[in-house]
């Protein structure tokens, strides 16, 4: 019932993407610049269909339906109701009916939130955009249906990958989706903007909001993301240049550089080519992060199945992407003369899209070259933190200082008539950076460096926001964040301790500061599986504190899965940070202890500049 | 000039392209294709009831064996399993279920509810065995003649075409 439901719904939303693009062009034709009353209406229903559809395999999962092979494969009667929800789009099928939900109500917004720009350049706008919707929708129905059936009826669940079984990431996917699909309807409306000549500062007005929302919501998707492999994965860190946490990253490089070249194209009416590259690069990215996490060639928790169809899939829908693109760009292209000051503002962020170019080059080429080199040599290789690392933390260093003077300049002509005020500000940076050190211990050139430039990004927005009108401060809580996430990242990173040993029931062992007991071991049975926890005594003799911490290994019953669940005590000061895990035929337990200075505040910072965005967003609104 | 750089442009997509559809077809896991039109290498397992252990001698009885690797825990397992059902009343056929890395009663279980086609059945509760037979996956199946040379090799769960190919192998003589 639920699946026939489903599927007629999805046939509809077909029909209806046809029918909108179909009264589209018909509209194109006539001579005025009203746009017909019935492809409002049709486009509202379409977005309420394929909501209704949504909730019907939401349902599914709910009533644990297991006529339907998603629900089988991903549910289990016994799961909590909350799991069971979230497990609609914690799969492959469920997750691109998000997909197609986020690119329909985009689609709906844009039309409706746009009326005061021109008719042709939204009418194409949303010709492309249900194009995307239509390529999605056949996706859905030929290769990766939810609402798929089987039979004999199973009459029990295969349940969910425990590791997916967890708060943050039942809302990771929804926030990251609406980051980089939403991005779609930027690469619409650049495509539009170009058929339709339509561009300069209304294009530029047109899309802010919306690069502005997929931005914020990346930046939310990613830290959500890494919260979740913080204390799941328990490795005790947040990045791990994994190839799958690359393919969020990319696109948001790439977003960033659109956010500051748009506040170019708006005020100066200049840089329109290369922000539209910008724009169709953006989407092609998350295509692309799509294409490799799901066709399997990156493995991760990601990929739901291996599935070669699947890709190929994803594959001729990116090609078609990029040489759509490509075409419109090369034959719509005109040399333009943008006359810009080498000092002004408009340089300065052209450097930062310099950068972001950098960055998202660098993280690319580490992502692409094992498949390259697989394919091209047969030589499997990976690329890890060390290359990322290396490439690109100098490069931070230089960054910072740019993002701190960048603000102070003027639009068209700049004078540095505060260069008293950098200086100064620097010298206070200098003095706070080499007062940690003397106060902790010493650390690299290039921690000293690192440490350095984020203070004086954080001292001079500071000074801007005593300074400068409210109308700046999005942009001051942005980077004045940005200075604090990496300022954080950086004295975590030097002053974090790590200790990895074994131990057995009633031991005791002391190593450094450090004195560590097993006091004991428990049984604890769950709803859906059995754990035992490890009752841990943490002494430290230099701050004189006794901690107990309880980590955890889980044994989950459907699918039958181990996992160590890392015990953590957050304060404002740091984190301690402890697994467990059992040592095969033996009794001892290998512990892994991390004291991991400030993390929380890292998360704190990245949450202050996704607000950064949701203030930029308010104060477009408003001025709109 | 222009037309080198877009030149350019064009073939870095290409070949970016290209080189992720040749990703795509690249076997990531080993291939056991040679398998097919060689014999089959010492068998060894045991009895999913008893102690028996089944060796190749077990096989010479019948003319054709359908060596299926499954467990109660497979979803493509129960997709296949109304063909194993109609392959078991084929005469000169007869079916080895090997069930891989699974617990016996949910195995049972799993048969009581949709039917018993094995004439045979032979369990792998470690996963080793099935290593011999090139396995690493399940759903398989492996049709041997009395000799043990394996006639053909299915990879994921058995279709409607497949069944086909069966019947017309078992009935060609």
């Amino acid at each position: 019932m639920l699946s026939n439901t489903g599927n007629f719904l999805l046939f509809i939303n077909i029909f209806l993407s046809s029918l909108i693009i179909f009264n589209s062009f018909k509209c194109l034709k006539t001579k005025n610049n009203i746009i017909f009353k019935n492809i409002y209406q049709i486009s509202l229903v379409q977005s309420t269909l394929v909501l209704i559809c949504f909730f019907t395999l939401i349902a599914a999962f709910i009533v644990s339906d297991f006529s339907l092979i998603t629900v089988y494969q991903n549910s289990h009667s016994l799961k909590p109701l909350f799991y069971k929800i979230s497990g609609t789009w914690g799969n492959h099928e469920g997750s691109l009916l998000l997909w197609v939900i986020i690119l329909t109500i985009f689609s709906f917004l844009f039309l409706i939130t746009n009326k005061n720009h021109s008719k042709n350049y939204r009418l194409y706008t949303l010709i492309i955009q249900n194009m995307l919707i239509l390529g999605f929708l056949f996706f859905i129905i030929l290769n990766s249906n939810p609402f798929s059936s089987i039979n004999p009826i199973p009459k029990e669940g295969l349940g969910l990958n425990p590791i997916l079984q967890d708060p943050a990431l039942a809302i990771h996917p929804p926030l990251l989706y609406i980051g980089f699909v939403g991005s779609s309807i930027y690469f619409s409306a650049a495509m539009a903007s170009m058929i339709s000549n339509y561009s300069g500062r209304f294009f530029a007005q047109s899309i802010k909001s919306w690069v502005l929302i997929s931005w914020t919501f990346q930046t939310l998707g990613i830290l959500v993301g890494s919260i979740w492999a913080y204390y799941e994965l328990g490795w005790g860190g947040f990045w791990f240049w994994d190839p799958v946490e690359n393919a969020s990253l990319l696109p948001w490089f790439a977003m960033t550089a659109l956010l500051h070249s748009l506040l170019v194209l708006e005020k100066r009416n200049t840089l329109y080519f290369w922000t539209i590259i910008l724009c169709l690069l953006t989407f092609t990215l998350s295509v692309t992060g799509t294409f490799l996490v799901r066709s399997g060639i990156l493995n991760s928790v990601h990929t739901f199945a291996n599935d070669p169809s699947r890709g190929i899939y994803i594959l001729i829908f990116l090609s078609l992407m990029i040489f759509a693109s490509i075409y419109f760009l090369f034959s719509k292209y005109k040399p333009t003369n943008d006359l810009i000051n080498s000092n002004s503002k408009e340089t300065f962020v052209l450097i930062n899209n310099w950068f972001m170019m950098f960055y998202l080059i660098t993280v690319l080429l580490g992502t692409l070259y094992p498949i390259f080199t697989d394919a091209i040599t047969n030589n499997k290789i990976s690329v890890g933190p060390p290359f990322y690392n290396s490439v690109i933390i100098p490069v931070v260093i230089a960054f910072l200082f740019f993002m701190a003077i960048g603000p102070q300049t003027k639009w068209i002509k700049n004078k540095f008539s505060n260069l008293k005020t950098i200086l100064l500000i620097l010298g206070g940076a200098i003095i706070i950076n080499f007062a940690i050190v003397y106060f902790f211990k010493s650390y690299s050139l290039i921690s000293n460096l690192i440490l350095i430039s984020s203070l004086f990004l954080i001292m001079s927005s500071i000074f801007d926001f005593f300074k400068k009108s409210r109308l700046s401060l999005p942009r001051i809580v942005s980077h004045l964040s940005f200075g604090f996430l990496i300022l954080f990242i950086g004295l975590n990173h030097n002053f974090s301790v790590e200790k990895d040993f074994n131990l057995k029931l009633g031991e005791a062992k002391k190593i450094d500061d450090y004195e560590f007991a097993l006091l004991d071991l428990k049984l604890n049975q769950e709803t859906n599986y059995k754990a035992v926890v490890g009752k841990l005594e943490v002494n430290n003799s230099n701050t004189m504190k006794r901690r107990i911490l309880y980590p955890e290994i889980r044994i989950y019953d459907n699918p039958q899965t181990l996992t160590y669940e890392a015990s953590i005590q957050t304060n404002f000061l740091g984190d301690h940070y402890l697994t467990m895990s059992n040592v095969d035929r033996s009794e001892y337990y290998n512990i892994k202890f991390q004291h991991k200075p400030l993390m929380i505040w890292i998360w704190i910072s990245v949450l202050l500049l996704s607000l950064g965005g949701f203030l930029s967003l308010f104060k477009n609104a408003k001025n709109n | 000039m222009q037309k080198i750089i877009k030149s350019i442009i064009v073939f870095l997509f290409i070949f970016v392209l290209l080189v992720f559809y040749n990703s795509l077809n690249r076997e990531t896991n080993y291939s056991t294709d040679y398998l097919v039109g060689n014999k089959l290498a010492k068998i060894n397992l045991k009895s999913f009831d008893d102690n028996k252990i089944y060796t190749s001698e077990d096989f010479k009885k019948s003319r054709y064996t359908l060596i299926n690797f499954w467990a109660s825990w497979c979803a493509p397992c129960r997709v296949e399993h109304p063909y194993l059902m109609q392959l078991s009343k084929e005469k000169d056929l007869k079916i080895l279920g090997v069930n891989f890395k699974d617990k016996k009663i949910n195995a049972s279980k799993f048969l009581n509810e949709l039917g018993n086609p094995y004439y045979y059945m032979a369990k792998d509760s470690t996963g080793k065995q099935s290593v011999n037979f090139g396995i690493y996956g399940i759903p398989e199946s492996i049709l041997i003649n009395n000799e043990t040379i394996v006639l053909k090799k299915f990879i994921g769960p058995l279709n409607e075409q497949n069944l086909k190919d069966i019947k017309e192998i078992i009935n060609s003589l």
